[in-house]
């Protein structure tokens, strides 16, 4: 097999090159970013533009990082992406686990509401949405984006997890059940460690989603103190004030906790997803 | 999965045991993981009593996923259609009933046929090419080679982002004047005269696809990444026993076992660049009219920021939205079922 010796030689190179190609393409705008937060905001309008700054200024990062505004919007976005995530595991689990290995009336009904809600966007409905928290006095809450993300991102979560549970041996469970297990204790003891990797998926999709949620907080959240960070970082360029560099800065100071979850749990994403078929 | 192939290719010894395990798999037909949306399993115990019972537990256990649905999904889903037939003034107030005339206006708006048009490019151009970029990326990634994670995690940046600020980002990066993509593609000589992306008509459109391609491919390549990785390694091996060529494995072991991830990568593309507002509604902020909005962001100017601020009239369309994204993907998938159908 010539092709396969050949391919064997050039595989160390071609594949790390091919690698740094596609890392390049997928951080360049993002290095654009770098280089905007890292010089002040008139560089960054000059024309013709620059590729390196030229005037540094590495301040910026100091003045967002001990912006009280920045720091609650900050604030909001933890607790908003962290407990949405909560919820949608707490709700969907059960919801999960119970349609993949129960018949039960209406259960049919159940999983094509589940996949017609995923259908469904805040954005689309961000009229009706406000209406809704509006009769409800829930305007300006965290709660009321807290509940916006969990029910949108509840059905991918479902989905992802019902067909993971269907995918478990059912041998698995009868032997727990004959050891005297209840359903929860069967759920939480035998079956949970196995789908470690759909939950890692489900709380990835879920925590992003939720962090990066734009259009119903920016609808919602009136009150400066209690916007996200993706409405509130966006006032710091306006039609009145343009801090290009500032908003650069915060948007890196943004990404940054999502990358730092995202890598510590990426390997269960993927390399877990193998353990799903139980030897 | 060349690699896969050539680190078993020394191990002579145990090709008829792995001719065995094969077989096995076959006949098993575990739905292994890269079967994502796998018909559910049977109950544990199918008699009658039970099954009465289980109506009454299924309660119990799906009531909190039945309050969110119904409470934060589909409540607001009455609420728009409320709206819908409401009239509204300027300023958001009701007054009184409009029948049928939001829907009517909506139908009859002047520019309803450029929004289609838009709708469809759109979509049909981020999808496709995302998920031929994410099939190609995730083939990459699932290869081992020196600085893997490292991709992996660049990788992951767009995907962390908020889409807000990447769009106004690249607002930046397209710039006429201050942009540096214009910069970059003078210095490599690509062009003479810096190309006004946001600006010219011939442009926008392909600019806006590019952020769209852009921002959808990782979590695409990650899907069907996990559906690669569900594709046990005795497979690859079987089909290098009878002789298929790195091509032919591919088309004809590959392809059909990432199948169901192939299908959740292009309904969950479909339905969030269709549901896509922060891009479209960014890059197009100097165009006026609706000349390169789609269904989603022409829906929120009607209320919001047109001539004719009319809440009735956005939410009739908002109503059209939903039904367009449920047809769609409901015809989807039956059409794909259709195929898995065929032998």
């Amino acid at each position: 097999m010539p092709s396969l010796i050949r391919w064997r030689t050039l595989r160390p190179v071609v594949l790390p090159l091919g690698g740094l190609a596609i890392a390049t393409v997928f951080l360049a705008p993002f290095a654009v970013m770098l280089l905007d937060a890292l010089r002040p905001s008139g560089d960054v309008l000059q024309s013709p533009p620059t590729f390196l700054p030229r005037q540094w200024q590495l301040s910026t990062f100091g003045t967002i990082l001990s912006d009280e505004r920045f720091l609650n919007w900050l604030r909001t976005s933890v607790i908003v992406a962290a407990t949405s995530t909560l919820i949608v595991l707490l709700v969907a689990v059960p919801a999960a686990y119970f349609t993949a290995r129960f018949t039960f009336r209406g259960r049919t009904a159940f999983l094509l509401l589940v996949l017609v809600t995923q259908m469904f966007s805040p954005t689309s409905l961000v009229v009706g949405l406000y209406r809704e928290f509006f009769e409800l006095g829930l305007v300006n809450t965290y709660l009321a984006i807290i509940l916006t993300n969990s029910a949108f991102n509840l059905a991918f979560a479902i989905w992802i997890l019902q067909s993971f549970f269907a995918s478990i041996p059912k041998e698995i469970e009868e032997a727990s059940h004959l050891d005297g297990c209840g359903r929860v204790r069967t759920l939480s003891q035998v079956m949970l460690p196995l789908t470690r990797p759909a939950l890692v998926t489900a709380v990835i999709f879920t925590f992003i989603a939720s962090w990066n949620e734009y259009v119903v907080a920016l609808t919602l959240m009136q009150d400066d103190a209690l916007k996200p960070l993706t409405v509130g970082i966006s006032s710091y360029v306006t039609g009145y004030e343009q801090h290009w560099d500032q908003l650069f800065a915060a948007s890196i100071i943004a990404i940054i906790p999502v990358v730092i979850l995202f890598a510590s749990i990426e390997k269960h994403l993927v390399g877990g997803l193998t353990a799903g078929s139980v030897k | 999965m060349s690699d896969k192939l050539s680190e078993k290719s020394s191990d002579v010894g145990g090709r008829g045991k792995v001719v065995a395990t094969t077989a096995e798999h076959g006949n098993q037909a575990a739905p292994g993981p890269g079967t994502v949306p796998a018909p559910a399993g049977r109950p544990l115990k199918p008699n009658r009593r039970r099954g009465r019972r289980d109506n009454w537990a299924a309660l119990a256990w799906l009531a909190p996923a039945l309050v969110l649905i119904i409470g934060v999904v589909l409540y607001p889903v009455v609420e728009l259609v409320k709206a819908s037939a409401g009239r509204y003034s300027i300023t958001g107030l009701r007054r009184g009933s409009a029948g049928w005339d939001n829907y009517a206006h909506v139908l009859s708006h002047p520019t309803l046929s450029t929004v289609v048009i838009n709708t469809v490019v759109w979509v049909a151009a981020v999808v496709v090419l995302t998920l031929l970029s994410g099939l190609a990326l995730a083939q990459l990634l699932s290869k081992e080679f020196f600085g893997r994670k490292v991709v992996r995690w660049a990788v992951i940046v767009p995907w962390a982002a908020s889409l807000v600020i990447t769009a106004r980002l690249f607002t930046l990066i397209y710039d006429y004047y201050h942009g540096v993509l214009n910069r970059l593609l003078q210095w490599l000589h690509l062009i003479n005269t810096p190309i006004d992306f946001l600006g010219d008509d011939r442009w926008t459109m392909t600019a806006m696809v590019a952020v769209g391609v852009f921002v959808s491919v990782p979590f695409t390549a990650y899907v069907l990444l996990a559906g690669l990785a569900g594709i046990p390694d005795d497979v690859y091996e079987a089909a290098r026993i009878d002789g298929a060529n790195r091509w032919q494995t591919y088309r004809h072991v590959t392809l059909p076992l990432l199948r169901p991830a192939i299908l959740v990568a292009s309904v969950l593309n479909i339905i969030y660049v269709f549901n896509s507002f922060p891009i479209v509604y960014t890059l197009n902020d100097r165009n006026p009219g609706f000349i390169h909005d789609t269904s989603i962001t022409f829906m929120y100017k009607l209320a919001f920021k047109s001539a004719e601020r009319d809440v009735g009239m956005s939410a009739a369309a908002g109503v059209f939205n939903v039904l367009v994204i449920l047809i769609v993907v409901l015809v989807y998938l039956r059409v794909v079922r259709w195929k898995e159908n065929k032998p």
